[in-house]
């Protein structure tokens, strides 16, 4: 992926002006970095065989392995290993041909080893990049540090009894990449469009089902703020924040709340922060009474991962096409704008959608039904598009219709309607209720001379006064029941009453 | 580098074993004994020495990705000291 | 007819093969010596009679449709680190509880597979870490071995203490064991046994509870080089289940052990000398280098420069994996839980109380220098040592094919005797930790008594892979050493 249209990534550069957070000592500006965790989708888990699937009994998706039994060792994941290097590829980062997994050592219930195995210091994804709108529309290109491979934990549970936690690990071991941005975020906008960007570009490459509600993709953002270009802020890490909309809402929170304590003379204490979706805030967790020492070594029971070329090469030939590239295919083919392409390539879903819409139609009328009038009863009815009640196929249909003149824009509202009500295809509803439109200028031309035969007065008003075509246009679509093709009425109107 | 009192604290606590005061310094004692031994490793030249963290010179074998095991709750939790509806319990740990 | 637990595993197969006796009378014989001896010894943490009289039969059944494997029928005792399914499995430690694993070890699969029956388990160092068998949270075991006209208990050494001792009081046809530093040998050397640690990745340690992942190694404890080679050929094997396990073919050992050594080149280290180390295993050494000489090697001096710091990057090495390879006995999932007042105080007391002094000091000093600021100092210098050390091998290679050496700087000694000094405990290992920081296979023998009347043990130490050597090796050592002493 090259993108030389936007500036590369620079060490903590300066936000633009109007990115800026007035206030009353001055400006600010905001730094923000993230670390996002995607949980692969993968069958089974990054170092067991046991099931990496949602929810289930608790303890059932577990192997004697993820439960830190004695004797038991880790056993690496292929196709794991090949998301990984799948989205570095999509991020357009380095592809570490030599890795390695590490402990990580600290001790907490629902963390069976006593370890996590991660990837510390030699991560398999090296630096990469994200193309992301920013507020202004302008596109700003957001760094990746790194990804690696963890496993995740499991899940401790504090409500099931007063005096004790109940710990369930079918979490415990699931592949986990932690993609870790540069901090090049500079405003709350940005960081939710690239949380959005990054989820795209997973499900586009199907490493991550991007599924939100499941922990599949959880962020951990980091804000500081400075005055503009000064000395860096001490930063605060807002830990798993999980959509795109409050990652948003955190950063701007977090960067008010940094900004108020500064003014007042404060000074912000380096801690992790949670992010309350109730109230909209971020408070500080409760610090773990002893500093952090991980204790970081290779692990023992692993060797390093050595990638072989070729395979990297055969995986890189084998991607799909990928939202940057889609979006501006989707401008040149289908003569898009680029607000409208990056709002169909969003998701991966809604992209293929919308070519099966536009295919052999018009690409402009197929994205207004589709973004317009499709996304809007969507919205309205609070569904998903894979809840729609029409089909790609079927709104194509309508599309179509209109495409070819069958029926006017006007009468296609009607029949979209209709389709949502009955389910039935846009030819069937207007061959049964005859909203063909009227393009034989016979007729039209009928209906005009008769609307000008009651209505002299207008006749001449319109002569003097052309905006009144507006009114006659409305005459002759009412007297043939809406059916005539604007276009020629226009057309006619013109002639008939001297209009230029 | 000798270890301390504070250090033996410090370590215990990183280690969660609970040392009782009055053994902290035997604990420092000992410990300093055998750091000392040690510290002849800095007799060795090792620049430009790749460290060594496996006997095995293979690349990491990989497994395909296919569920083989789990569905074993009851094994899980056959010698768990306390266990409940089919999850582990233990000490109320809230952060 | 000789009393069965006279005969040795080699013997024994040749009787059940010819119908001598069954399985079930052999395992029955064993399961009376360990009765009569094992209250003195100490050597049985469990003994599983019912459970070994059950395979014996079994055993039987199939010897009797012609379906016998290599070691059909043969009881063994089991070093009480690898775990067997719903059998309580300690690593001699306290804080294991009641546990009994769900599972079984690789190495004890195999051997099941092979038809052997499982007498029980054996003690051990806390967690194989000692030298001694003192660290036992279940009392020491006592060497069957007592110095002429002495009746000074002495140790079996360690870790696989247990094992030894009741190969040579014959309490078992042959054992399980595991080295780390020299947890093997150095047992087998102090009890007059053959023990080998075979090439790192040999031996899947799937099953074993670990102490340092990156040195632990498998490995049988027998009578003697040819029993020996039939057991670790049933252990060895690639295993899916451990990551480190080299995906090789078994060689046939006992076919080695007939090669002789004919124009091989033995390397004597001259490093392999220590301070007060008794002037009679300098003489066995030489005496060792005269029988190859006789059998047709030649003999090369060779020099291993940085023998001296590999125990050092050991006790860096090893307790750094140890104090993470033991954070998950916590008391949480399974093991001994000590109630405290919170969550931490759990697991403080928990291991508190659980881990014996020798285990709480080595994963104090690996949490230290796995420590922030302390890394690089200790752990990467000693990895980078590790390296060293395994150069100065890469080196003898070139102008030898094995390397013959003392196994152990001493005899057995008293039960006590070093129990105070952690460091004079420690170099017991100083001839056997370079081959576990290389991965190298490695054995002892027993070739001669000292003055006391306690046998003395000759390593053998072959090139990565290179087992059949090393047992063609043992086994012209074997011949000329004649060892035929009983405790």
């Amino acid at each position: 992926m090259t993108q030389t249209s936007v500036p590369a990534y620079t060490a903590f550069k300066t936000a633009r002006p109007d990115q800026w957070v007035k206030s009353v000592t001055g400006d600010w500006e905001i730094i923000v970095g993230m670390e996002v965790h995607a949980q692969v989708s993968a069958k089974s888990k990054l170092f067991s065989g046991a099931s990496a699937a949602y929810g289930g009994d608790p303890n059932s998706h577990v192997a004697m392995v993820d439960a830190g039994m004695p004797g038991m060792l880790p056993v690496i994941n292929k196709f794991v290993v090949e998301q990984a290097v799948k989205t570095g590829l999509g991020l357009g980062a380095k592809i570490n041909l030599w890795s390695r997994f590490d402990r990580k050592n600290y001790f907490y219930p629902d963390l069976p080893q006593g370890y996590q195995i991660s990837q510390y210091l030699y991560p398999i994804i090296g630096e990469g990049s994200l193309e992301v709108a920013s507020e202004d529309g302008s596109m700003i290109m957001v760094g990746i540090e790194r990804i690696h491979l963890e496993q995740d934990a499991g899940k401790s549970i504090h409500d099931l009894d007063p005096n004790s936690t109940y710990v369930d690990l079918n979490r415990s071991g699931c592949a986990l990449m932690e993609i870790v941005s540069k901090p090049d975020i500079r405003s709350a906008d940005e960081a939710a469009n690239y949380f959005k960007n990054l989820r795209a570009l997973v499900r586009y490459l199907e490493t991550c089902d991007g599924n939100m509600d499941e922990g599949s993709m959880r962020a951990d953002v980091n804000v500081s703020v400075r005055r503009p270009g000064g000395e860096l802020g001490t930063r605060c890490e807002i830990k798993n924040v999980n959509s795109t909309k409050f990652v948003g809402m955190a950063v701007n929170y977090e960067a008010r709340r940094q900004i108020e304590i500064l003014e007042d003379g404060g000074t912000i204490d380096q801690e992790t922060r949670l992010f309350d979706v109730k109230t909209g805030q971020t408070r500080t967790m409760r610090s773990k009474e002893d500093a952090h020492d991980y204790r970081y070594f290779p692990d023992p029971d692993l060797l390093p991962l050595i990638l072989d070329e070729a395979w990297v090469e055969n995986i890189r030939a084998n991607l799909p096409e990928l939202p940057a590239a889609m979006k501006a295919r989707f401008q040149s083919q289908y003569g898009l704008s680029a607000y409208d392409a990056d709002v169909l390539v969003a998701d991966k879903e809604f992209a293929a959608f919308y070519e099966e819409v536009a295919k052999g139609r018009d690409a402009k009328i197929a994205n207004s039904w589709m973004t317009v009038e499709l996304f809007g009863w969507l919205n309205k009815n609070g569904k998903e598009l894979s809840q729609s009640p029409i089909g790609a196929a079927a709104l194509g249909g309508l599309v179509g219709l209109i495409t070819d003149g069958t029926i006017n824009g006007k009468i296609a509202k009607d029949v979209f309607a209709k389709m949502i009500e009955t389910g039935d295809e846009a030819a069937v509803i207007v061959e049964r209720e005859g909203l063909k439109q009227t393009t034989d200028t016979g007729a039209i031309e009928a209906s005009i001379d008769a609307l000008m035969a009651t209505n002299p007065e207008k006749v001449a008003e319109a002569r003097e006064k052309p905006k009144m075509l507006g009114w006659w246009v409305g005459q002759v679509m009412k007297a043939t029941g809406g059916k005539a093709n604007p276009a020629i009425v226009n057309e006619i109107l013109k002639g008939k009453l001297g209009i230029d | 580098m000798s270890v301390d009192d504070a250090t033996v604290r410090k370590i215990a606590r990183l280690a969660r074993i609970e040392i009782h005061e009055d053994k902290v310094t035997k604990m420092a004692n000992e410990l300093n004994g055998i750091l000392n031994w040690i510290e002849m490793l800095n007799e060795v030249d090792v620049n430009g020495v790749e460290p060594m963290a496996s006997a095995v010179a293979i690349a990491l074998p990989m497994r395909d990705d296919a569920v083989t095991d789990g569905n074993i709750q009851s094994s899980i939790l056959k010698n768990a000291p306390k266990a409940d509806s089919g999850f582990f319990v233990v000490p109320k740990s809230v952060e | 007819m000789t009393k069965l637990t006279e005969l040795n595993l080699h013997q024994a197969l040749s009787g059940l093969a010819a119908g001598d006796f069954t399985s079930t009378e052999l395992t029955q014989s064993y399961l009376n010596s360990i009765e009569a001896q094992n209250a003195s010894l100490n050597a049985y943490l469990v003994v599983t009679g019912d459970k070994a009289l059950e395979m014996a039969r079994a055993s039987d059944a199939r010897r009797a449709v012609g379906n016998a494997g290599a070691l059909e029928g043969i009881p063994l005792g089991i070093k009480d680190l690898f775990c067997t399914k719903g059998v309580r499995t300690t690593a001699a430690s306290k804080i294991l509880g009641e546990f009994a694993p769900e599972y079984e070890s690789s190495v004890t699969t195999n051997l099941w597979r092979d038809g052997a029956v499982m007498l029980g388990k054996l003690n051990l160092d806390e967690f194989a870490m000692g030298s001694s068998n003192e660290t036992s949270a279940f009392g020491n075991v006592t060497n069957p071995w007592k110095r002429k006209g002495s009746n000074v208990a002495l140790t079996p050494g360690g870790s696989s203490g247990g094992s030894a001792a009741a190969v040579a009081a014959h309490m078992c046809l042959g054992a399980t064991a595991t080295d780390t530093g020299g947890s093997i040998r150095q047992p087998a050397a102090f009890t007059g046994t053959v023990g080998i640690k075979p090439t790192y990745g040999r031996c899947s340690r799937y099953g074993i509870v670990a102490f340092a992942s990156s040195l632990d190694q498998a490995g049988p404890i027998a009578r003697n080089v040819k029993d020996s080679a039939i057991m670790l050929q049933s252990m060895m094997g690639h295993d899916a289940k451990d990551s480190t396990s080299l995906n090789v073919a078994v060689p046939d050992l006992v076919a080695a052990m007939a090669k002789g050594v004919k124009g091989m080149k033995i390397g004597i280290p001259k490093e392999y000398r220590v301070d007060g180390m008794p002037e009679e295993i300098e003489n066995l050494w030489q005496q060792g280098i005269a029988w190859l000489k006789d059998a047709g090697a030649e003999i090369v001096d060779i020099s291993l420069p940085h023998t001296k710091y590999a125990l050092p990057a050991y006790y860096i090495v090893a307790p750094a994996e140890a104090s993470s390879n033991l954070a998950r006995y916590d008391g949480m999932r399974f093991g001994a839980r000590v109630e405290g007042v919170d969550l931490t105080d759990t697991y403080e007391k928990s291991r508190a109380t659980g881990f014996g002094e020798e285990v709480k000091r080595r994963i104090l000093i690996g949490t230290y220098v796995l420590s922030a600021g302390y890394y690089d100092a200790y752990y990467l210098r000693a990895q980078k040592v590790r390296a060293r050390i395994l150069e100065d091998f890469t080196n003898a290679w070139t102008k030898c094919d094995a390397i013959l050496t003392p196994t152990a700087p001493s005899a057995a000694f008293g039960l006590g005797e070093k129990s105070d000094d952690p460091i004079k405990m420690y170099l017991n290992d100083v001839f056997t930790v370079t081959a576990n920081l290389a991965g190298l296979p490695a054995i002892s023998i027993p070739a001669a008594l000292d003055v006391d009347g306690l046998p003395l043990g000759l390593q053998i130490i072959g090139k990565a892979l290179d087992e059949e050597t090393v047992y063609s090796v043992a086994s012209v050592m074997e011949q000329a050493a004649n060892f035929s002493a009983r405790p």
